[in-house]
Protein backbone atom coordinates (compact mmCIF):
# COMPACT_ATOMS: atom_id res chain seq x y z
CA UNK A 1 0.00 0.00 0.00
CA UNK A 2 1.38 3.43 -0.92
CA UNK A 3 1.99 6.02 1.81
CA UNK A 4 -0.94 8.12 0.52
CA UNK A 5 -3.30 5.14 0.46
CA UNK A 6 -2.26 4.05 3.95
CA UNK A 7 -3.01 7.58 5.17
CA UNK A 8 -6.39 7.78 3.46
CA UNK A 9 -7.63 4.27 4.35
CA UNK A 10 -8.32 5.03 8.05
CA UNK A 11 -10.07 8.29 7.16
CA UNK A 12 -12.24 6.45 4.62
CA UNK A 13 -12.99 3.71 7.18
CA UNK A 14 -14.08 6.29 9.77
CA UNK A 15 -16.36 8.10 7.30
CA UNK A 16 -17.72 4.79 5.94
CA UNK A 17 -18.60 3.70 9.48
CA UNK A 18 -20.59 6.90 10.07
CA UNK A 19 -22.36 6.45 6.74
CA UNK A 20 -23.11 2.80 7.59
CA UNK A 21 -24.60 3.81 10.96
CA UNK A 22 -26.81 6.42 9.25
CA UNK A 23 -28.04 3.90 6.65
CA UNK A 24 -28.63 1.25 9.34
CA UNK A 25 -30.66 3.70 11.43
CA UNK A 26 -32.73 4.69 8.38
CA UNK A 27 -33.52 1.00 7.73
CA UNK A 28 -34.22 0.09 11.38
CA UNK A 29 -36.51 3.10 11.83
CA UNK A 30 -38.14 2.41 8.43
CA UNK A 31 -39.10 -1.16 9.45
CA UNK A 32 -40.19 0.01 12.94
CA UNK A 33 -37.46 -1.78 14.91
CA UNK A 34 -36.65 1.64 16.36
CA UNK A 35 -39.65 3.78 17.26
CA UNK A 36 -39.72 6.86 15.00
CA UNK A 37 -41.26 8.83 17.90
CA UNK A 38 -38.03 8.28 19.81
CA UNK A 39 -35.65 8.78 16.92
CA UNK A 40 -36.63 10.30 13.58
CA UNK A 41 -35.14 8.78 10.39
CA UNK A 42 -31.84 10.47 9.47
CA UNK A 43 -33.43 11.59 6.17
CA UNK A 44 -36.03 13.63 8.16
CA UNK A 45 -33.20 15.16 10.20
CA UNK A 46 -31.34 16.23 7.06
CA UNK A 47 -34.58 17.66 5.62
CA UNK A 48 -35.06 19.64 8.86
CA UNK A 49 -31.56 21.16 8.69
CA UNK A 50 -32.41 24.01 6.26
CA UNK A 51 -35.38 24.90 8.49
CA UNK A 52 -32.92 25.80 11.24
CA UNK A 53 -31.49 28.50 8.96
CA UNK A 54 -34.78 29.84 7.60
CA UNK A 55 -37.08 29.59 10.65
CA UNK A 56 -34.88 29.26 13.72
CA UNK A 57 -32.13 31.86 13.13
CA UNK A 58 -29.33 29.39 13.68
CA UNK A 59 -26.68 31.81 12.32
CA UNK A 60 -27.41 34.69 14.76
CA UNK A 61 -27.64 32.09 17.53
CA UNK A 62 -24.22 30.78 16.54
CA UNK A 63 -22.84 34.30 16.87
CA UNK A 64 -24.38 34.66 20.34
CA UNK A 65 -22.65 31.46 21.48
CA UNK A 66 -19.41 32.43 19.71
CA UNK A 67 -19.51 35.93 21.25
CA UNK A 68 -20.05 34.55 24.75
CA UNK A 69 -17.18 32.08 24.25
CA UNK A 70 -14.95 34.90 23.00
CA UNK A 71 -15.84 37.10 26.00
CA UNK A 72 -15.08 34.24 28.41
CA UNK A 73 -11.85 33.59 26.48
CA UNK A 74 -10.80 37.21 26.84
CA UNK A 75 -11.41 37.15 30.60
CA UNK A 76 -9.53 33.85 30.82
CA UNK A 77 -6.54 35.28 28.93
CA UNK A 78 -6.33 38.25 31.29
CA UNK A 79 -7.06 36.70 34.68
CA UNK A 80 -5.83 33.16 34.00
CA UNK A 81 -2.39 34.21 32.76
CA UNK A 82 -2.07 36.93 35.41
CA UNK A 83 -3.06 34.44 38.13
CA UNK A 84 -0.55 31.84 36.93
CA UNK A 85 2.24 34.44 36.65
CA UNK A 86 1.46 35.73 40.14
CA UNK A 87 1.63 32.25 41.67
CA UNK A 88 4.94 31.67 39.89
CA UNK A 89 6.44 35.02 40.87
CA UNK A 90 5.64 34.66 44.58
CA UNK A 91 6.64 31.21 45.81
CA UNK A 92 4.81 31.65 49.07
CA UNK A 93 1.56 32.37 47.20
CA UNK A 94 2.08 29.28 45.09
CA UNK A 95 2.65 27.12 48.15
CA UNK A 96 -0.42 28.60 49.78
CA UNK A 97 -2.89 28.50 46.90
CA UNK A 98 -1.85 26.02 44.21
CA UNK A 99 -3.70 23.14 45.88
CA UNK A 100 -6.75 25.37 46.34
CA UNK A 101 -6.80 26.23 42.64
CA UNK A 102 -6.43 22.52 41.80
CA UNK A 103 -9.32 21.73 44.16
CA UNK A 104 -11.46 24.40 42.47
CA UNK A 105 -10.69 22.76 39.13
CA UNK A 106 -12.41 19.64 40.48
CA UNK A 107 -15.42 21.50 41.91
CA UNK A 108 -18.59 21.63 39.80
CA UNK A 109 -18.54 25.46 39.72
CA UNK A 110 -21.09 25.55 36.91
CA UNK A 111 -23.73 24.29 39.34
CA UNK A 112 -23.61 27.67 41.07
CA UNK A 113 -25.39 29.17 38.03
CA UNK A 114 -28.64 29.81 39.98
CA UNK A 115 -26.58 32.05 42.25
CA UNK A 116 -25.35 34.07 39.28
CA UNK A 117 -28.88 34.22 37.88
CA UNK A 118 -29.78 36.12 41.03
CA UNK A 119 -26.69 38.35 40.93
CA UNK A 120 -26.28 39.03 37.19
CA UNK A 121 -29.76 38.24 35.85
CA UNK A 122 -30.93 35.83 33.19
CA UNK A 123 -28.67 36.78 30.32
CA UNK A 124 -25.30 36.49 28.65
CA UNK A 125 -23.51 38.05 31.67
CA UNK A 126 -24.40 35.04 33.83
CA UNK A 127 -23.39 32.58 31.10
CA UNK A 128 -20.03 34.28 30.51
CA UNK A 129 -19.27 34.70 34.23
CA UNK A 130 -19.98 31.08 35.14
CA UNK A 131 -18.09 29.71 32.11
CA UNK A 132 -15.14 31.97 32.94
CA UNK A 133 -15.04 30.85 36.58
CA UNK A 134 -15.41 27.18 35.64
CA UNK A 135 -12.49 27.36 33.17
CA UNK A 136 -10.22 29.71 35.16
CA UNK A 137 -8.42 27.10 37.32
CA UNK A 138 -7.26 25.15 34.25
CA UNK A 139 -5.70 28.27 32.65
CA UNK A 140 -4.00 29.33 35.91
CA UNK A 141 -2.55 25.85 36.47
CA UNK A 142 -1.28 25.49 32.88
CA UNK A 143 0.28 28.99 32.96
CA UNK A 144 1.99 28.13 36.23
CA UNK A 145 3.21 24.85 34.74
CA UNK A 146 4.64 26.74 31.74
CA UNK A 147 6.62 29.14 33.91
CA UNK A 148 7.79 26.38 36.25
CA UNK A 149 9.09 24.24 33.39
CA UNK A 150 11.18 27.07 31.93
CA UNK A 151 14.83 26.20 32.66
CA UNK A 152 16.28 28.45 35.37
CA UNK A 153 19.36 29.01 33.24
CA UNK A 154 17.30 31.23 30.88
CA UNK A 155 16.68 33.74 33.68
CA UNK A 156 20.35 33.53 34.72
CA UNK A 157 21.45 34.41 31.18
CA UNK A 158 19.11 37.41 31.32
CA UNK A 159 20.60 38.44 34.65
CA UNK A 160 24.16 38.12 33.33
CA UNK A 161 23.14 40.51 30.50
CA UNK A 162 21.99 43.01 33.13
CA UNK A 163 18.35 42.67 32.13
CA UNK A 164 15.87 44.20 34.56
CA UNK A 165 13.36 42.01 36.40
CA UNK A 166 10.59 43.10 33.99
CA UNK A 167 12.83 42.44 30.96
CA UNK A 168 13.62 38.94 32.22
CA UNK A 169 9.90 38.30 32.62
CA UNK A 170 8.73 39.84 29.34
CA UNK A 171 11.66 38.83 27.09
CA UNK A 172 12.69 35.49 28.56
CA UNK A 173 10.25 33.78 30.92
CA UNK A 174 6.96 34.72 29.23
CA UNK A 175 7.96 33.66 25.67
CA UNK A 176 9.41 30.41 27.07
CA UNK A 177 6.18 29.65 28.91
CA UNK A 178 3.92 30.52 25.94
CA UNK A 179 3.50 26.95 24.57
CA UNK A 180 2.06 25.74 27.88
CA UNK A 181 -0.01 28.93 28.24
CA UNK A 182 -1.57 28.28 24.82
CA UNK A 183 -2.40 24.71 25.84
CA UNK A 184 -4.09 26.13 28.94
CA UNK A 185 -6.00 28.77 26.97
CA UNK A 186 -7.24 26.17 24.49
CA UNK A 187 -8.33 23.90 27.33
CA UNK A 188 -10.00 26.88 29.01
CA UNK A 189 -11.82 27.87 25.81
CA UNK A 190 -13.10 24.32 25.33
CA UNK A 191 -14.32 24.10 28.94
CA UNK A 192 -15.91 27.56 28.60
CA UNK A 193 -17.69 26.56 25.38
CA UNK A 194 -19.02 23.34 26.95
CA UNK A 195 -20.36 25.30 29.90
CA UNK A 196 -21.80 28.10 27.74
CA UNK A 197 -23.82 25.78 25.49
CA UNK A 198 -24.88 23.76 28.54
CA UNK A 199 -26.11 26.86 30.35
CA UNK A 200 -27.85 28.25 27.29
CA UNK A 201 -29.70 24.94 27.20
CA UNK A 202 -30.54 25.06 30.90
CA UNK A 203 -31.61 28.67 31.35
CA UNK A 204 -32.83 29.61 27.86
CA UNK A 205 -30.62 32.65 27.38
CA UNK A 206 -30.21 32.43 23.60
CA UNK A 207 -27.57 30.79 21.47
CA UNK A 208 -27.33 27.23 20.19
CA UNK A 209 -28.08 25.59 23.54
CA UNK A 210 -31.39 27.42 23.77
CA UNK A 211 -32.30 26.29 20.25
CA UNK A 212 -31.99 22.62 21.27
CA UNK A 213 -34.07 23.28 24.38
CA UNK A 214 -36.82 25.17 22.53
CA UNK A 215 -37.14 22.59 19.77
CA UNK A 216 -37.27 19.70 22.24
CA UNK A 217 -39.95 21.50 24.26
CA UNK A 218 -41.97 21.91 21.05
CA UNK A 219 -41.40 18.18 20.48
CA UNK A 220 -40.14 18.95 16.98
CA UNK A 221 -38.10 15.77 16.96
CA UNK A 222 -36.40 16.01 13.56
CA UNK A 223 -35.44 19.65 14.16
CA UNK A 224 -34.17 18.81 17.69
CA UNK A 225 -31.86 16.16 16.25
CA UNK A 226 -30.84 18.56 13.46
CA UNK A 227 -30.01 21.25 16.05
CA UNK A 228 -27.96 18.74 18.07
CA UNK A 229 -26.16 17.83 14.85
CA UNK A 230 -25.46 21.54 14.34
CA UNK A 231 -23.98 21.85 17.84
CA UNK A 232 -21.80 18.79 17.20
CA UNK A 233 -20.56 20.32 13.93
CA UNK A 234 -19.83 23.65 15.63
CA UNK A 235 -17.97 21.81 18.42
CA UNK A 236 -15.88 19.90 15.89
CA UNK A 237 -15.08 23.14 14.04
CA UNK A 238 -14.25 24.90 17.30
CA UNK A 239 -12.04 21.99 18.43
CA UNK A 240 -10.21 21.92 15.09
CA UNK A 241 -9.85 25.73 14.95
CA UNK A 242 -8.41 26.01 18.47
CA UNK A 243 -6.07 23.07 17.75
CA UNK A 244 -4.85 24.82 14.57
CA UNK A 245 -4.49 28.16 16.36
CA UNK A 246 -2.56 26.58 19.22
CA UNK A 247 -0.17 24.89 16.77
CA UNK A 248 0.40 28.17 14.89
CA UNK A 249 0.88 30.23 18.04
CA UNK A 250 3.30 27.67 19.45
CA UNK A 251 5.30 27.82 16.24
CA UNK A 252 5.38 31.63 16.39
CA UNK A 253 6.36 31.52 20.07
CA UNK B 1 8.83 32.12 60.74
CA UNK B 2 9.18 28.80 58.91
CA UNK B 3 7.76 28.36 55.39
CA UNK B 4 5.05 26.05 56.67
CA UNK B 5 3.95 28.54 59.29
CA UNK B 6 3.90 31.31 56.67
CA UNK B 7 1.72 29.21 54.36
CA UNK B 8 -0.63 28.43 57.23
CA UNK B 9 -0.79 32.12 58.21
CA UNK B 10 -1.52 33.25 54.62
CA UNK B 11 -4.26 30.64 54.26
CA UNK B 12 -5.79 31.55 57.59
CA UNK B 13 -5.69 35.29 56.81
CA UNK B 14 -7.25 34.66 53.37
CA UNK B 15 -10.10 32.61 54.82
CA UNK B 16 -10.71 35.15 57.57
CA UNK B 17 -10.55 38.08 55.10
CA UNK B 18 -13.10 36.41 52.81
CA UNK B 19 -15.42 35.64 55.72
CA UNK B 20 -15.15 39.17 57.16
CA UNK B 21 -15.66 40.77 53.74
CA UNK B 22 -18.67 38.53 53.17
CA UNK B 23 -20.17 39.50 56.51
CA UNK B 24 -19.57 43.22 55.85
CA UNK B 25 -21.29 42.98 52.44
CA UNK B 26 -24.12 40.94 53.96
CA UNK B 27 -24.77 43.42 56.75
CA UNK B 28 -24.11 46.64 54.78
CA UNK B 29 -26.84 46.04 52.24
CA UNK B 30 -24.42 46.79 49.36
CA UNK B 31 -25.90 43.78 47.63
CA UNK B 32 -29.38 42.48 48.30
CA UNK B 33 -29.25 40.93 51.74
CA UNK B 34 -30.90 37.80 50.40
CA UNK B 35 -28.23 37.32 47.73
CA UNK B 36 -25.36 37.49 50.23
CA UNK B 37 -26.88 36.27 53.49
CA UNK B 38 -24.97 36.58 56.78
CA UNK B 39 -22.67 33.67 57.62
CA UNK B 40 -24.76 32.73 60.64
CA UNK B 41 -27.72 32.07 58.35
CA UNK B 42 -25.60 29.96 55.98
CA UNK B 43 -24.18 28.05 58.96
CA UNK B 44 -27.67 27.43 60.30
CA UNK B 45 -28.82 26.26 56.85
CA UNK B 46 -25.83 23.92 56.65
CA UNK B 47 -26.65 22.43 60.04
CA UNK B 48 -30.31 22.01 59.09
CA UNK B 49 -29.32 20.47 55.77
CA UNK B 50 -26.84 18.00 57.21
CA UNK B 51 -29.05 17.01 60.14
CA UNK B 52 -31.95 16.09 57.86
CA UNK B 53 -32.21 12.43 56.93
CA UNK B 54 -33.89 13.53 53.69
CA UNK B 55 -30.63 15.18 52.54
CA UNK B 56 -28.75 11.90 52.75
CA UNK B 57 -31.42 10.30 50.60
CA UNK B 58 -30.70 12.91 47.91
CA UNK B 59 -26.92 12.52 48.33
CA UNK B 60 -27.31 8.76 47.97
CA UNK B 61 -29.50 9.25 44.88
CA UNK B 62 -26.95 11.47 43.10
CA UNK B 63 -24.01 9.31 44.20
CA UNK B 64 -25.80 6.24 42.86
CA UNK B 65 -26.48 7.89 39.49
CA UNK B 66 -22.84 9.02 39.21
CA UNK B 67 -21.51 5.59 40.27
CA UNK B 68 -23.75 3.78 37.76
CA UNK B 69 -22.76 6.20 34.98
CA UNK B 70 -19.07 5.87 35.82
CA UNK B 71 -19.34 2.05 35.82
CA UNK B 72 -21.11 1.91 32.45
CA UNK B 73 -19.08 4.69 30.80
CA UNK B 74 -15.91 3.37 32.45
CA UNK B 75 -16.27 -0.23 31.25
CA UNK B 76 -17.24 0.90 27.74
CA UNK B 77 -14.43 3.50 27.67
CA UNK B 78 -11.74 1.09 28.88
CA UNK B 79 -12.92 -1.56 26.38
CA UNK B 80 -12.90 0.97 23.50
CA UNK B 81 -9.46 2.25 24.54
CA UNK B 82 -8.03 -1.27 24.67
CA UNK B 83 -9.54 -2.31 21.31
CA UNK B 84 -8.28 0.84 19.56
CA UNK B 85 -4.95 0.64 21.39
CA UNK B 86 -4.22 -2.88 20.16
CA UNK B 87 -4.96 -2.13 16.51
CA UNK B 88 -3.20 0.79 14.84
CA UNK B 89 -5.57 0.89 11.86
CA UNK B 90 -8.65 1.06 14.06
CA UNK B 91 -6.99 3.71 16.19
CA UNK B 92 -6.24 5.91 13.18
CA UNK B 93 -9.78 5.38 11.88
CA UNK B 94 -11.72 6.22 15.03
CA UNK B 95 -9.47 8.22 17.39
CA UNK B 96 -10.35 11.60 15.77
CA UNK B 97 -14.05 10.93 16.45
CA UNK B 98 -13.31 10.31 20.12
CA UNK B 99 -11.73 13.77 20.26
CA UNK B 100 -14.52 15.42 18.24
CA UNK B 101 -17.40 13.93 20.20
CA UNK B 102 -15.46 14.37 23.44
CA UNK B 103 -15.46 18.13 22.81
CA UNK B 104 -19.25 18.29 22.29
CA UNK B 105 -21.39 19.65 25.16
CA UNK B 106 -23.17 16.48 26.23
CA UNK B 107 -25.94 18.25 28.11
CA UNK B 108 -27.66 18.98 24.78
CA UNK B 109 -28.28 15.22 24.47
CA UNK B 110 -30.50 15.36 27.54
CA UNK B 111 -33.77 15.77 25.57
CA UNK B 112 -32.87 12.60 23.63
CA UNK B 113 -32.01 10.74 26.83
CA UNK B 114 -35.34 11.76 28.35
CA UNK B 115 -37.18 10.41 25.32
CA UNK B 116 -35.23 7.16 25.38
CA UNK B 117 -34.95 6.53 29.10
CA UNK B 118 -37.67 8.62 30.75
CA UNK B 119 -37.45 11.36 33.35
CA UNK B 120 -36.14 9.09 36.14
CA UNK B 121 -32.53 8.33 37.04
CA UNK B 122 -31.92 6.27 33.88
CA UNK B 123 -31.73 9.37 31.66
CA UNK B 124 -29.16 10.99 33.98
CA UNK B 125 -27.13 7.78 34.15
CA UNK B 126 -27.18 7.46 30.36
CA UNK B 127 -26.18 11.10 29.84
CA UNK B 128 -23.37 10.97 32.42
CA UNK B 129 -22.28 7.56 31.09
CA UNK B 130 -21.89 8.95 27.57
CA UNK B 131 -20.07 11.99 28.99
CA UNK B 132 -17.48 10.07 30.96
CA UNK B 133 -16.95 7.48 28.21
CA UNK B 134 -14.77 9.82 26.12
CA UNK B 135 -12.05 10.90 28.59
CA UNK B 136 -11.78 7.32 29.87
CA UNK B 137 -11.47 5.88 26.35
CA UNK B 138 -8.90 8.50 25.34
CA UNK B 139 -6.85 8.05 28.50
CA UNK B 140 -6.89 4.25 28.17
CA UNK B 141 -5.90 4.56 24.52
CA UNK B 142 -2.99 6.84 25.35
CA UNK B 143 -1.96 4.37 28.09
CA UNK B 144 -2.01 1.50 25.60
CA UNK B 145 0.18 3.48 23.20
CA UNK B 146 2.56 4.29 26.04
CA UNK B 147 3.34 0.67 26.98
CA UNK B 148 7.01 -0.02 26.47
CA UNK B 149 7.28 -2.70 23.73
CA UNK B 150 10.36 -4.07 25.52
CA UNK B 151 8.06 -5.26 28.35
CA UNK B 152 5.97 -7.20 25.83
CA UNK B 153 9.08 -8.74 24.29
CA UNK B 154 10.37 -9.71 27.73
CA UNK B 155 7.00 -11.33 28.43
CA UNK B 156 7.26 -13.30 25.20
CA UNK B 157 10.83 -14.36 26.08
CA UNK B 158 9.55 -15.77 29.37
CA UNK B 159 6.79 -17.51 27.44
CA UNK B 160 4.02 -15.65 29.24
CA UNK B 161 0.59 -16.75 28.05
CA UNK B 162 -2.12 -14.20 27.10
CA UNK B 163 -3.60 -14.05 30.60
CA UNK B 164 -0.16 -13.59 32.18
CA UNK B 165 0.67 -10.85 29.64
CA UNK B 166 -2.54 -9.02 30.51
CA UNK B 167 -2.12 -9.50 34.28
CA UNK B 168 1.62 -8.88 34.58
CA UNK B 169 2.26 -6.30 31.84
CA UNK B 170 -0.88 -4.62 30.51
CA UNK B 171 -2.82 -4.15 33.74
CA UNK B 172 0.04 -2.71 35.86
CA UNK B 173 1.08 -0.41 33.00
CA UNK B 174 -2.51 0.70 32.41
CA UNK B 175 -3.41 1.40 36.01
CA UNK B 176 -2.21 5.02 35.94
CA UNK B 177 -3.87 6.08 32.65
CA UNK B 178 -7.12 4.28 33.54
CA UNK B 179 -7.27 5.99 36.94
CA UNK B 180 -6.53 9.35 35.28
CA UNK B 181 -9.37 8.71 32.83
CA UNK B 182 -11.70 7.67 35.66
CA UNK B 183 -10.83 10.83 37.60
CA UNK B 184 -11.54 13.06 34.60
CA UNK B 185 -14.67 11.04 33.82
CA UNK B 186 -15.88 11.30 37.41
CA UNK B 187 -15.56 15.11 37.34
CA UNK B 188 -17.59 15.34 34.14
CA UNK B 189 -20.15 12.76 35.30
CA UNK B 190 -20.75 14.69 38.52
CA UNK B 191 -21.26 18.00 36.67
CA UNK B 192 -23.56 16.54 34.02
CA UNK B 193 -25.63 14.53 36.52
CA UNK B 194 -26.15 17.55 38.77
CA UNK B 195 -27.01 19.85 35.87
CA UNK B 196 -29.44 17.31 34.44
CA UNK B 197 -31.04 17.07 37.89
CA UNK B 198 -31.51 20.85 37.91
CA UNK B 199 -33.26 20.59 34.55
CA UNK B 200 -35.69 17.77 35.23
CA UNK B 201 -35.77 15.63 38.35
CA UNK B 202 -37.53 15.22 41.66
CA UNK B 203 -34.54 13.68 43.45
CA UNK B 204 -30.85 14.35 43.94
CA UNK B 205 -28.63 17.26 44.98
CA UNK B 206 -29.11 19.13 41.69
CA UNK B 207 -32.85 19.05 42.26
CA UNK B 208 -32.36 20.45 45.79
CA UNK B 209 -30.23 23.32 44.41
CA UNK B 210 -32.81 24.37 41.84
CA UNK B 211 -35.58 23.95 44.42
CA UNK B 212 -33.72 26.32 46.79
CA UNK B 213 -33.34 28.79 43.90
CA UNK B 214 -37.03 28.56 43.00
CA UNK B 215 -38.15 29.43 46.53
CA UNK B 216 -35.24 31.92 46.84
CA UNK B 217 -33.79 30.22 49.92
CA UNK B 218 -30.25 31.52 49.40
CA UNK B 219 -28.67 30.29 52.67
CA UNK B 220 -29.84 26.78 51.80
CA UNK B 221 -28.44 27.14 48.28
CA UNK B 222 -25.03 28.17 49.61
CA UNK B 223 -25.12 25.28 52.09
CA UNK B 224 -25.95 22.87 49.27
CA UNK B 225 -23.20 24.21 47.00
CA UNK B 226 -20.68 23.90 49.84
CA UNK B 227 -21.74 20.31 50.48
CA UNK B 228 -21.55 19.41 46.78
CA UNK B 229 -18.13 21.05 46.36
CA UNK B 230 -16.76 19.16 49.37
CA UNK B 231 -18.04 15.84 48.01
CA UNK B 232 -16.79 16.47 44.46
CA UNK B 233 -13.36 17.65 45.58
CA UNK B 234 -13.11 14.78 48.10
CA UNK B 235 -13.89 12.14 45.46
CA UNK B 236 -11.36 13.72 43.10
CA UNK B 237 -8.65 13.82 45.77
CA UNK B 238 -9.34 10.15 46.59
CA UNK B 239 -8.85 9.09 42.97
CA UNK B 240 -5.79 11.36 42.63
CA UNK B 241 -4.27 9.61 45.68
CA UNK B 242 -4.95 6.20 44.09
CA UNK B 243 -3.32 7.48 40.90
CA UNK B 244 -0.29 8.74 42.82
CA UNK B 245 0.02 5.51 44.78
CA UNK B 246 0.40 3.22 41.79
CA UNK B 247 3.81 2.22 43.04
CA UNK B 248 5.81 2.64 39.90
CA UNK B 249 4.40 -0.28 38.03
CA UNK B 250 5.74 -0.14 34.52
Amino acid sequence: MSARASKLAPIATGLATILAVIVLLEILIGIDVIDRFLMPPPSDVFVALPRLFTDENVVPRFFVTAGETLAAGLLLSIFGIAGGALLFRFVILRRSFETWVAALAAAPIVLSYPLFLVIAGRGSATVVLVAFLAALPAVILKTLEGFSQTPGVYALVGKSLNASRWQIFSKVMFPAALPSIFVGLRLGLLVAMLNIVGMEFLINTGGLGQLVNELSERYDLAATYAAILCVILVSVLFFTATEWLERRLRRVA
Amino acid sequence: MSDRAQVFAIRLITVLAVLILWEIIARSGLLYRDVVPPLVEIGAALVTLLSSADTYGHIYWTAWEVAAALSIGGIAGIAAGIVLGTNDFLRRSYEPYLYYFGATPKLIFFPIMIMWFGIGPSSKIALAGVTCFFPIALSTLSGMRGINPVFLRVGKTFRANSWQTVRKIYLPAMRGPILTGLRLGLGLAVVVTLLAETKLSNQGLGHLVIQAFTIFDMPRMYALLLTIFVFAIGANVLLARLEGGQGGNA
